[in-house]
């Protein structure tokens, strides 16, 4: 494999291996919170910022106490403990520091803890053996291309709601019918090699 | 035998860690919470039915405290939440009417007639869907029970064909009255007793050839009534509860005995 450029990682992790839409990693936050435009960016923005920083503890966990230690296997498991731990901390430091951002962000920040793509963007990291830019940048690029997808979907349901739905499709039918078009619109994005 | 334990090791200590470092995390950034809002929460009935407009009991009690919410707005817990929420607020609160949920229909199985046996899933959602139900009375109460199972106080159940409420139990908060497709539940004052049991807008010919116990629209309890309260509007006997004073002689008079 070729080492990456920050551009190539950053059109693959938006487009061409969208972590929703092509990965299907993060489904759950994906069609949970895509009613509205606003909180689907407030959630975009809070898994944006957890993944960052997870992508570094977890890079530097992985690096620096099990490879030393020859217990690669037990990395998932790991970074679940440090997500979980990271998450709480953060979520404290927030609520202290920054009440706006907080109440803002609210239910979101607990509800990261549980979204696989950061456990995933974790996992990926090591397998592709990112260096430590590349595992923050790659964490951040794909917590990018999660919220254009969630806010892209969120903009789809808005407008869906003013239209005639049969009525056995209202709510989660048609959604999830959308959400299956997107994702076939982003394969075509799977054409170009980076 | 190493690698076990190396793994329990690493897999322990950084558990260990994160947990010392959230428990310090918590007595650092610990955030002051108005413990106004803790007290209103305990002194909610906790049922969560949302009657209030808000999320749940804890949603009304922050916005209560932070947003200045009316402290009445719980009907499940009365006027008596009421005075202890307004206690804690350092306000005074004007007692609310208790009000209770109460059916507009008394067409029992042997009062009301049926236009058609109904086998089907048994709620009042789907019986409504064919032809609006099996009641040859268009306004009865079907007695499939959607109130009863939207009721979270077990207040009301279905007697012989008809939902009746037990006003003991109920709080008021409203939710058989959403859940009754039929819209024929409302809430009214506890303490007057006096309500129509009907909820027909026909004729009294036409009442009394599916029903024995409708308002037929004779107006002898308004002819009776020596306070205006009650009249017949639209062929329906309706009490206006400002001016009745429960007095019971349109209860007496009714030849029908709708008035209860």
């Amino acid at each position: 494999m070729t080492e990456p450029t920050i551009i190539g990682l950053l059109i693959s992790a938006l487009f061409t291996e969208n972590f929703v839409l092509v990965k299907f990693l993060g489904c759950c936050p994906f069609l949970g919170v895509s009613k509205k435009i606003d909180t689907a960016i407030g959630m975009g923005m809070a898994v944006t910022f957890v993944m960052a920083i997870a992508s570094m503890f977890t890079y530097l966990a992985n690096e620096f106490l099990l490879i030393p230690l020859n217990l690669e296997y037990l990395q998932t498991i790991l970074f679940i403990l440090i997500i979980a731990a990271l998450v709480q901390f953060v979520e404290m430091v927030i609520k202290k520091t920054m009440p706006a951002l907080y109440s803002s962000l609210g239910i979101y920040l607990p509800l990261i803890t549980t979204n696989c793509a950061v456990l995933g963007v974790a996992l990926l990291n090591v397998q592709n053996s990112y260096n430590l830019l590349f595992s923050i940048l790659y964490g951040t690029f794909a917590a990018l291309g999660f919220t254009l997808a969630i806010v892209l979907f969120a903009g789809i349901r808005e407008q869906i709601n003013e239209k005639d739905v049969p009525e056995s499709f209202h709510g989660f039918p048609i959604a999830l019918i959308t959400a299956g078009l997107m994702a076939i619109a982003f394969m075509g994005f799977s054409g170009f090699s980076i | 035998m190493n690698d076990i334990l190396s793994a329990i090791l690493v897999v322990g200590i950084v558990g260990l860690a994160f947990g010392v470092l959230l428990a310090v995390a918590a007595v650092i950034f610990k955030v002051e919470v108005d413990e106004r809002i803790e007290k209103i929460e305990e002194v909610l009935p906790g049922a969560n039915c949302g009657a209030c407009g808000f999320a749940g009991c804890s949603a009304y009690a922050a916005a209560v405290v932070e947003d200045g919410a009316p402290v009445n707005a719980c009907g499940v817990g009365g006027s008596n939440v009421a005075q202890q929420i307004g206690g804690i607020m350092g306000m005074a609160v004007a007692a609310g009417k208790v009000m209770v949920a109460r059916v507009h229909c008394q067409g029992t199985c042997e009062n009301a007639k049926d236009k058609y046996e109904y086998y089907g899933v048994e709620t009042c959602e789907a019986a409504i869907k064919l032809a609006g139900g099996q009641k040859a009375c268009n306004t009865g109460c079907l007695g499939f029970g959607s109130c009863v199972s939207a009721c979270k106080f077990d207040a009301i159940s279905v007697v012989d064909g008809v939902a009746v409420v037990d006003e003991e139990k109920c709080t008021a908060c409203g939710a058989c009255v959403k859940a009754c497709p039929k819209a024929i539940i409302e809430l009214l004052p506890k303490d007057n007793k006096t309500f129509v049991k009907c909820a027909s807008h026909k004729t009294g010919k036409e009442v009394n050839a599916v029903c024995k116990a409708g308002c037929i629209a004779c107006k002898i309890c308004e002819k009776n009534c020596e306070f205006e309260a009650i009249s017949v509007i639209d062929n329906l006997a309706v009490v206006d509860y400002d001016k009745c004073t429960a007095c019971g002689v349109c209860v007496e008079k009714c030849p029908k005995k709708v008035i209860g």
